[in-house]
């Protein structure tokens, strides 16, 4: 009867133990696998959604590098730091930056209009207008990256590009 | 070959594992709510049925059997159908990206699907050898397949019908999945299996 018993425990456990193995092996066999190289690009991306790249947000655009369709230097957020990194992590060139040919900007807000409605703040995605509800809204130079996110938000129009000085 | 044909079209029409026996109904009325998750669920499912179907015959003709261990068999096709289920997440995760975005929480479902144990358990007493199993996994596969689109085609068009109030939602597609389960009893002694 202890036989039975046992056999029967460790033909359950041998089953378990082959599953587990075959899975296992299955899911360490993919090097290849893109997900984990988009994750990783798209990790390396400033995550500002901002489409200058020309693709809706990071992570098309990390897609589209994968996947051999963009070049990796199409990030002005990021700036040089993200092309070296995202070099480094895919074996390619260090290229300089696309965009540095036209001059890098940062939104400045025409202070004299802002009606203070807090729209350019909600859209800004890396933080960089100040400014509460009803009182005059600001760009803090130093932590704009130009995206131009919050130009179409705003009902006076009263923000635009101006050069990095 | 003709006995072949036969348990496709017993497994298929007959013996609808969802509309004539009643297993899987969670997945059924689950995912049924667009076609196109609804497409990629069935594709999941025949997988891992088919997959699981023949994995469990080997199982219970070569290792369950001549060790008169017969009464494991429902403890150890769970292992195995848990086994492909994940096996499948790992190759739609590889193969479709967007498939597995959209399937994502409905893979582990799989694994739950009673329909999918149901198969391997009736399989190891109807089924005749190891490629009888083979297609009896995907015929079931297949009959799951069939309705769950049909299914997803009817509550899509259900969505603009104009029903009245207390029969919205739920209600209404549980009335459609009787019709259609009475529609597929028409089939009963087209085959005996």
């Amino acid at each position: 009867m202890w036989t039975s018993i046992i056999t029967a425990i460790l033909i359950v456990a041998g089953i378990a133990l082959a599953a587990g193995l075959l899975l296992g092996m299955a899911s360490r066999k993919m090097p290849g696998d893109p997900n984990q190289i988009i994750d990783q690009v798209n990790d390396l991306l400033p995550q500002t959604q901002c489409a200058q790249c020309g693709y809706p947000g990071c992570r098309p655009y990390a897609q589209a590098i994968v996947s051999d369709d963009a070049a990796i230097n199409l990030c002005p957020p990021g700036g040089d730091d993200t092309v070296q990194r995202l070099a480094a992590l895919l074996g390619r060139d260090a290229v300089p930056l696309a965009e540095a040919a036209t001059v890098a900007s940062v939104a400045l807000i025409e202070e004299s209009q802002c009606i203070g409605c807090t729209h350019c703040r909600d859209a800004c995605p890396v933080d960089a207008i100040t400014g509460a509800h009803q009182f005059m809204h600001t760009v803090i130079a130093t932590e704009c990256t130009g995206c131009e996110l919050c130009i179409a938000p705003c009902p006076v129009d009263c923000i635009g590009m101006v050069p990095v000085t | 070959m003709a006995d072949l044909i036969l348990i496709l079209v017993g497994t298929v029409l007959v013996n609808n594992f969802v509309l004539v026996r009643f297993l899987g109904l969670c997945p059924f009325m689950g995912v049924s709510r667009n076609l196109e998750a609804a497409f990629g669920m069935s594709m999941a499912t025949a997988f891992v049925l088919t997959l699981s179907s023949a994995i469990s015959y080997l199982l219970h003709e070569y290792v369950l059997v001549p060790l008169e261990l017969e009464y494991l068999k429902t403890i150890s096709f769970i292992l195995v159908i848990a086994a492909s289920v994940q096996f499948t997440e790992i190759m739609v995760r590889r193969l479709s990206p967007l498939l597995h975005q959209l399937l994502g929480i409905y893979i582990p479902l799989i694994a739950t699907n009673c329909a999918v144990l149901g198969v391997a358990l009736l399989n190891v007493q109807e089924a005749g050898g190891f490629i009888q199993s083979v297609f009896y996994g995907f015929g079931a596969a297949g009959g799951f397949a069939l309705v769950l689109v049909l299914f997803a085609a009817i509550r899509e068009r259900l969505q603009a019908a104009d029903i009245p109030r207390p029969f919205r939602g739920t209600a209404i597609a549980l009335m459609t999945a009787g019709i259609m389960s009475l529609a597929f009893m028409g089939f009963s002694g087209m085959a005996r299996l």
